[in-house]
């Protein structure tokens, strides 16, 4: 059992998605887990073949305990009588399954040969790409539609049908593992010990988004909706590339020490509908185009309020960014999320009176703010990094 | 055939009548533009679309060649690399492939060969297509080969507005464009504005709105696919039409645009199916709209025979509006 | 489609988006981003939603069209119609 964030104790574990004697894949999701934050996806970061299951669904286990046994390659090839009980020690987090003594073993050769698959492929039944790909979304097992489609295979709109017809009513529709009350219970937990831990400085910072509304609107007039960016997609990556200028405000602080990170994953402040907050990351947010950037917030929001969130989002920010939004308010004062040592706040945007040239203009401004861990930097370094977060919005061509 | 164009003050004409006009124009507009090319002067053209035009402009300017592909394209060149806009017209694609060497190895190379110091502003006109009974020597469809080439646009324009229009917006570019005309269309008439004039030709257009299933087409080809689209409207089928417009580029965004939203294709192409044109569209389709897919994409091409003289067998050779709803039926899995 | 299948799509795309509102008793001439706290980008996914369900070009210029549901209906009604005539 991972642990999904520093408050985390225990969880549930309520969905495998992989079957003994599947391959994975570093990366690969390969189960669900029930935490107060909610479902989360768990990743797999040892590939191999997964042996056996060592946890019962449904039941709630604490942090470290292991979930199932993967052979790695070497082992596989080796093809000894399972080595289980011996394997299945502990491991701490962040890897989520055990690994048993991959380190000492030779890689192969080659690959190993997979399992005989003939049955498996035989049985399968047609389905179109996008009937897999809104199935796979919506969660929904194929092998229960009757397909319509050439050959009968099942097309996206006998998903939807079944989907359509499946539906329950409106209040039971709110995900699986988005229980509210339990988030609040974690948010409740988080802040209160970063305000408890963490003496935070603020600094605010008034800056003119002009040039960034007139780049957008000029580059999506042309753009079907899909490749249109968002005002915040701006905002994260000028944040992402300013970081990298500024390595004192991205990482964590743990044991009495601040561990800078090399990578920039940029936490994204969620509000979730109905109440409830959470902050996934946007990994290598320095390193995306802004299209890129832009369909991972997408990817982002979609899954989290569908309460599908993944494992490794949920542990290893290294900054967060909030903003509330164009109905919220100027300016917004953030709580660090521990082990982080900053956060960035975006308030809306505003038309002020603003002095261009010497001469008053119209223009639209936003206040931006910083909540520093004074355990790391100070104020000066903190007001360098938000200016030059001003400054890369100036040029919105060059993010 | 008829074609409704909204516009104040509308003139009726046919298809060739539109690309006269279009050359009229670009006569009268620009000094350096020039028509060349076998039987254009005196005999009016071959499918008498420069009728009249050698006793308007004179002979300096609608330019009757020699039977030699090869010579007149490649004087062509020469004249746009001088500075000139010409005009060459080759009898049929067929018949250009004597001029293929010029095409692709001096007009679509030279500015890259030369370092950028020489470009080839030359469009080439040429007529395409079966359907007229002309026999395996002058009946083929090888724009697709055209679209081929890099260095070169390839246009296709299958509609009164885009006859008119495309001419003049492709003496504007800097490289060469080809432009076929389907020998199936000179006498289509519809409306055109009195004032009809450019058009864009850098993006495919939707010629029928329709949820159900995406029709990709250009050209002859166009006024089948629509026709299809008519019968299968009439069985609760919604087809959309795409006409690509332009070959080469194509224009990816409308066609995936399309794809994503009735997750069906068909690809209706008067080429050949092996190696076609419409292979590469089902090929992009596969690279960008995979996971929109709901069926596997369909192509009605022509039969792979030389296309046959007599009628009824040259008919059953090429696309035609049955087989375009039988093949759009079966990507909605209805046999 | 009709006004009656323009109406279904955006409810259902609504319903995607916020799950929990039901659509049927939302006034038709308020304005969504008060009414049911959508943002930006469920905006922008609620556009993208309905570009993809009727092909149509939705281009920024034009949301303030869009801001209400009965605003929405009546905006791709019209542009449907234009669509299929030319």
């Amino acid at each position: 059992m991972p642990s999904l964030g520093a408050d985390m104790e225990t969880g549930t574990l309520v969905e495998w998605l992989v079957k003994p004697g599947d391959f994975v894949k570093r990366g690969d999701i390969v189960a669900v887990v029930e935490t107060q934050k909610g479902a989360i996806e768990i990743e797999v970061y040892q590939p191999g073949q997964i042996v056996q299951f060592l946890v019962d669904l449904h039941s709630k286990v604490p942090v470290g305990t292991p979930l199932a046994l993967i052979r790695t390659e070497g082992e596989a090839k080796a093809a000894a009588p399972p080595p289980l009980a011996a394997a299945a020690a502990p491991m701490p987090a962040p890897p989520v399954i055990p690994q048993p003594a991959a380190a000492v073993m030779p890689p192969p050769a080659r690959p190993p040969v997979p399992l005989p698959a003939a049955a498996g492929v035989a049985a399968r039944k047609a389905a179109s790409p996008a009937a897999r790909r809104l199935a796979e979304e919506r969660g929904i097992d194929l092998s229960a539609i009757a397909g319509s489609g050439p050959g009968g295979a099942i097309t996206s709109t006998d998903v939807e049908r079944h989907l359509a017809a499946a539906a329950p009513p409106a209040e039971a529709k709110r995900p699986l593992g988005l229980d509210l009350a339990a988030m609040r219970v974690a948010i409740a937990a988080a802040m209160a010990r970063s305000k408890r831990d963490i003496p935070h400085y603020y600094l605010q910072h008034q800056i003119d988004v002009t040039p960034c509304e007139h780049w957008l609107a000029a580059r999506n007039a042309t753009l079907p909706p899909d490749g249109r960016l968002l005002i915040g997609a701006l905002a994260l990556k000028a944040v992402a590339v300013a970081i990298a200028r500024f390595p004192a405000f991205n990482g964590f602080y743990r044991d009495n020490k601040f561990e800078p990170s090399a990578a920039v994953h940029v936490g994204v402040a969620i509000a979730i509908r109905g109440g409830g907050l959470t902050a996934p990351a946007l990994h290598d947010a320095d390193k995306l185009s802004l299209d890129d950037l832009m369909s991972g917030m997408r990817d982002l929001v979609q899954r989290t309020r569908a309460g599908r969130m993944r494992s490794s989002e949920m542990t290893d920010p290294t900054i967060t960014v909030s903003s509330l939004g164009e109905r919220g308010v100027e300016a917004l004062y953030g709580i660090i999320y521990p082990p982080q040592v900053a956060i960035v706040g975006f308030g809306k945007v505003v038309t002020r009176p603003w002095v261009v040239d010497g001469a008053i203009e119209p223009r639209s401004v936003v206040t931006i703010t910083l909540a520093g861990d004074h355990r790391v930097t100070d104020g000066h370094a903190g007001a360098l990094f938000l200016a030059e977060i001003g400054k890369l919005l100036q040029e919105p061509e060059k993010l | 055939m008829q074609q409704e164009l909204p516009g104040t003050d509308p003139i009726e004409l046919t298809y060739r009548e539109a690309v006269r006009a279009a050359l009229r124009d670009a006569l009268a507009r620009d000094k350096r533009v020039f028509l060349m090319g076998e039987d254009v002067g005196r005999y009016g053209g071959c499918y008498a679309v420069s009728h009249g035009l050698l006793a308007e402009f004179g002979p300096e300017r609608i330019r009757d060649t020699p039977l030699s592909e090869s010579g007149f394209t490649g004087a062509g060149i020469g004249a746009a690399m001088a500075g000139m806009r010409p005009i060459v017209e080759l009898m049929t694609v067929n018949f250009s492939l004597l001029a293929l060497d010029q095409i692709l190895n001096s007009a679509a190379t030279v500015r890259h060969m030369s370092g950028n110091q020489f470009g080839v502003p030359l469009v080439i006109r040429m007529a395409t297509g079966a359907g007229r009974q002309l026999a395996a020597q002058h009946s083929h469809s090888l724009e697709g080969w055209y679209a081929h080439i890099p260095g070169i646009k390839v246009l296709a324009p299958a509609t009164l507005e885009d006859a008119r229009g495309m001419l003049w917006t492709a003496l504007q570019e800097p490289d060469p464009v080809l432009i076929f005309e389907n020998v199936m269309l000179y006498n289509i008439s519809g409306k055109l504005p009195r004032d009809a004039g450019a058009v864009s030709i850098d993006k495919a257009v939707v010629r029928r709105w329709g949820s159900d299933v995406s029709l990709i087409t250009y050209g002859g080809s166009l006024w089948k696919t629509l026709e299809a689209a008519t019968a299968l409207a009439a069985e609760g089928i919604e087809a959309e039409v795409v006409d690509l417009r332009s070959l080469r580029p194509l224009d990816d965004v409308t066609i995936m645009a399309s794809v994503g939203k009735t997750r069906h294709a068909v690809v209706v192409d008067e080429g050949w199916r092996s190696g076609s044109l419409a292979a590469e569209i089902g090929m992009r389709i596969i690279e960008q709209a995979f996971w929109s897919l709901d069926a596997p994409i369909g192509r009605v091409c022509s039969e792979e025979v030389p296309i046959p003289y007599p009628r009824h067998l040259e008919n059953a050779a090429l696309p035609q509006a049955p087989k375009i709803v039988t093949a759009a039926k079966a990507a909605l899995g209805r046999a | 489609m009709s006004e009656a299948d323009i109406r279904k799509v955006v409810q259902e795309e609504l319903n995607n988006i916020a799950p929990e509102i039901d659509i049927a008793t939302v006034d038709p001439a308020a304005d969504l981003r008060e009414t049911i706290d959508i943002d930006s980008m469920d905006f922008l996914n609620l556009v993208t939603a309905l570009h993809h369900r009727t092909g149509l070009e939705i281009p920024e210029i034009d949301y303030p069209k869009l801001a209400t549901l009965s605003g929405m209906v009546a905006y791709l009604e019209a542009k449907l119609k234009s669509a299929k005539t030319a």
